[in-house]
């Protein structure tokens, strides 16, 4: 028995004469929110206990021993989806920080008075959340921590390249991933998900070819104080003709903005000093000036005529409370652009988040397709680690993981990119269309409620 | 694109047979096939022969594993090495395979012995592979955590299973492969597997009695018997003999002998003369257009069984727990 086994013995010894070629089952590059989520979803999960599970993060460790005074700038809202995600334990940790539900979504155009209400009945459930990004990614980190015995997390730690192994098993060969990093260590791992963003790394050594473009939009985000503390359970969003402007709440005081434009606008509003800044913000919401009267009368004589049809369908328009300053520092810019991975997964690896699609946060969807990316990989892979499957080999379940989370996503995102198109021009017979379109989905509650069901999950 | 197929079918059924049956003209190696001869002394059951011929498989092992691989052997056993662990070749159906023989051992053992230790749900159970081949079935349940020992006569089989496990080193301590018959084995380990597994290897067999004899020894009382293998039947005959060798002549004919196949019936009388019972049996079906299996009601082609030793004095509780491998401390013992 000893004898037969000495000569695959020494050969073994070639490859792995320095004994810090560690081996991991997984390995996650990227400790962004859906990184981590990714991270702390599988230490989780009872079919993988055992697996040796590592994350690399470049950036520092973020921890939060307490909320800090201010909000940050960078916001995502969570559907009740994600939130039951997170709620293996991450998210009593946001729930302690802070977060805000919020009840009620109002979506209408500056060209016309159509507008589209979302709510669950009579305000009471909550719709969505709205949690701070820092928030997120230090209550998943919290809670990381609790599974440091299998889960192991390198901050600070920047990978500079990934070497492929060959798909049929050489001889000599290594089979596994092997990842390298700045500090030349070389770490080797069966499995390798890529979560590092919408530039990732993972995806373009790995050739998945991306379908990607930019929009010729910046998003201005900051921090609004509130000209009086309200009741603000309401998500607010205006598509203006330059693009959307949102308001998303944070407190009864404060709100987030989100002002999606065009490069040269965004950067005019960053030099704007900050009473011309909040005038501009006011009258994006309120201003009325781009109502033409030929889509007015359109408008309003479908209105009547769906009120015929459908009583109780209509909304009554209200108006976003207004802003009276912004908070300290919190006036940032960054690019917006569309991009879709068109494999998810290649042999022993996988995207997800936005490594693997980037979407415009016009419909706050970026962060919950992340989540749902992590909640459905980890599912598959506790079945093949249930039926005893080499985990990155398994083509089979990766497939499984591509082929619904590509369902569930391209539609959502050819969604979210025509209605980018659809708001971006002035042209009358667009105008008309969506006004009509809006108004019309306004007054079908079932295709409201299948609209927000599938963003809910 | 559908005889392809089919003879993929054909082929991942024969793969572990052609490797063990001494009439094939694949292997070239005169030391194997010495080994070989062996084997077909074994099946003859002569019993003159039997003890010289046993002394002479180990002779062969020993002399095998200390002499240095030539070139042509070390290159026929990486093309090997290839076939077995290539997904996508010719054992596909055996990969394939894994999805329904892995859930169908681990779920049947979980009922006997409950889940020991999450994440490795076969834990401290001992398991025997009978003709592993390259170690298709033997990894998966190593890495369920089992401690599997994968013997096969075949010597390049046990070399390629030996190699594709020694790049990981979970299952480099988990899963044993030697290259031996069950007969010589079974002097060595009485009573000392939880499980023995033979997947596709009963139809290959001349003296099933000795091979239920064998198994009968090397399991503890209450131990698990998993087999899988082809009906003889009308259908098996059409399926797996006209289609696979005679048509589409992937496999030398005489290869699988539809004398050899057994129907259900038949092994379960076997089995309970040699002690067991037999608690379950399921038909197996490969659709060779998808290329994977699935359970059906009908066993008239493929199907699967499991037995259980009878235990001789049944004292449920002080059975397992004077057995070496269970040490773990504090674990709850859980029988049926």
């Amino acid at each position: 028995d000893a004898c037969l086994r000495g000569f695959a013995c020494s050969e073994r010894h070639e490859e792995s004469s320095a004994s810090e070629n560690q081996l991991f089952d997984i390995i996650i590059s990227g400790g962004g929110m859906v990184g981590t989520a990714m991270a702390c979803s599988l230490g989780l999960d009872p079919n993988l206990a055992g697996k040796k599970i590592l994350l690399l993060e470049a950036g520092h460790k973020k921890e939060m021993d307490g909320v800090p005074e201010t909000y940050s700038t960078r916001v995502s809202s969570i559907s009740p989806g994600s939130a039951t995600l997170l709620s293996l334990g991450a998210w009593d940790h946001i729930a302690n920080m802070r977060c805000k539900p919020y009840n009620k979504m109002q979506v209408w155009d500056a060209c016309s008075d159509a507008l589209i209400t979302f709510d669950k009945d009579n305000l009471q459930d909550e719709m969505a959340y709205i949690v701070e990004n820092d928030v997120i990614v230090a209550a998943l980190t919290k809670q990381l921590q609790t599974l440091s015995d299998h889960v192991k997390v390198q901050y600070r730690t920047k990978v500079v390249k990934y070497t492929w192994p060959r798909p049929y098993h050489v001889s000599e060969s290594i089979p596994w991933v092997q990842v390298t990093l700045a500090n030349g260590k070389t770490l080797q791992t069966k499995l390798l998900i890529g979560a590092d963003g919408p530039n990732s790394m993972v995806r373009r050594e790995a050739g998945i070819p991306t379908v990607k473009w930019n929009y010729d939009q910046s998003a201005v985000v900051a921090v609004l104080h509130l000209s009086e503390p309200t009741v603000n359970n309401v998500a607010w969003q205006r598509f203006l003709q330059t693009g959307p402007i949102a308001m998303l709440p944070l407190s009864d005081t404060e709100s987030s903005l989100v002002w999606s434009t065009s490069h040269q606008h965004a950067e005019e509003l960053l030099q704007l000093n900050e009473e011309s800044f909040v005038d501009a913000i006011n009258s994006a919401f309120w201003s009325n000036e781009n109502h033409s009267e030929m889509v007015e009368t359109a408008g309003s004589l479908f209105r009547t005529t769906l009120s015929v049809l459908m009583p109780d369908s209509g909304s009554a328009r209200q108006l976003p409370p207004s802003v009276a300053g912004i908070g300290p520092k919190s006036r940032v810019m960054f690019p917006l652009g569309m991009g879709h991975a068109t494999e998810y997964i290649r042999h022993r690896v996988a995207i997800i988040g936005d490594a693997a699609h980037r979407v415009h946060p016009l419909a706050g969807q970026g962060a919950n397709l992340g989540f749902g990316d992590v909640a459905y990989l980890t599912k598959v892979l506790s079945q093949a680690a249930f039926n005893g499957k080499d985990l990155g080999k398994s083509m089979q379940h990766l497939l499984e993981f591509e082929t619904e989370r590509q369902r569930h996503n391209l539609p959502m995102m050819a969604a979210i990119d025509l209605m980018k198109r659809l708001y971006s021009t002035n042209a009358a017979p667009m105008v008309l269309l969506r006004t009509f379109g809006l108004q019309a989905t306004n007054a079908l509650p079932p295709l409201k409620e299948q609209i927000m069901a599938y963003a809910s999950k | 694109m559908y005889s392809k197929k089919l003879a993929r079918l054909a082929f991942g059924l024969l793969a572990e047979s052609t490797f063990k049956c001494p009439l094939t003209r694949s292997v070239s190696s005169v030391r194997t096939l010495c080994s070989w001869t062996v084997c077909l002394h074994h099946r003859q059951k002569n019993p003159l022969s039997e003890g010289f011929s046993r002394r002479l498989t180990r002779l062969n092992v020993r002399t095998v594993s200390q002499t240095t691989l030539d070139p042509a052997e070390v290159r026929k056993f990486q093309a090997m090495a290839s076939k077995w662990w290539d997904l996508q070749g010719e054992f596909a159906a055996l990969h394939s395979m894994n999805d329904l023989r892995v859930p169908f051992i681990r779920d049947n053992l979980l009922n006997v012995h409950g889940i020991l230790q999450l994440g490795k749900p076969l834990a401290g159970l001992r398991i025997l592979d009978v003709g592993c081949g390259g170690g298709v079935l033997s990894e998966p349940l190593g890495r369920l955590g089992a401690d599997v020992r994968g013997i096969d006569p075949v010597e390049d089989s046990v070399r390629t299973a030996e190699l594709h496990s020694s790049y990981d080193p979970d299952l480099w301590e988990r899963v044993r492969y030697q290259a031996c018959t069950l007969e010589e084995l079974a002097e060595e380990e009485l009573e000392g597997f939880h499980a023995v597994v033979a997947s596709e290897v009963v139809e290959h067999l001349a003296d099933l009695d000795a091979f239920a004899s064998c198994c009968q020894q090397v399991l503890k009382p209450g131990g698990s018997l998993f087999i899988t293998t082809i009906n003889k039947t009308n259908l098996s005959y059409v399926f797996g003999i006209v289609a696979a060798e005679q048509l589409l002549r992937i496999v030398p004919s005489g290869t699988h002998d539809w004398e050899k196949f057994i129907s259900p019936e038949d092994l379960e009388r076997l089995l309970e003369s040699f002690g067991f019972y037999v608690e379950a049996i399921r038909g197996m079906m490969y659709n060779p257009l998808t290329g994977a299996w699935s359970w059906q009601q009908s066993t008239a082609i493929n199907y699967a069984l499991h037995a259980i030793k009878r235990k001789e004095e049944p004292q449920p509780g002080q059975v397992w727990a004077e057995s070496e491998n269970l040490d773990e401390p504090g674990r709850a013992t859980n029988y049926s």
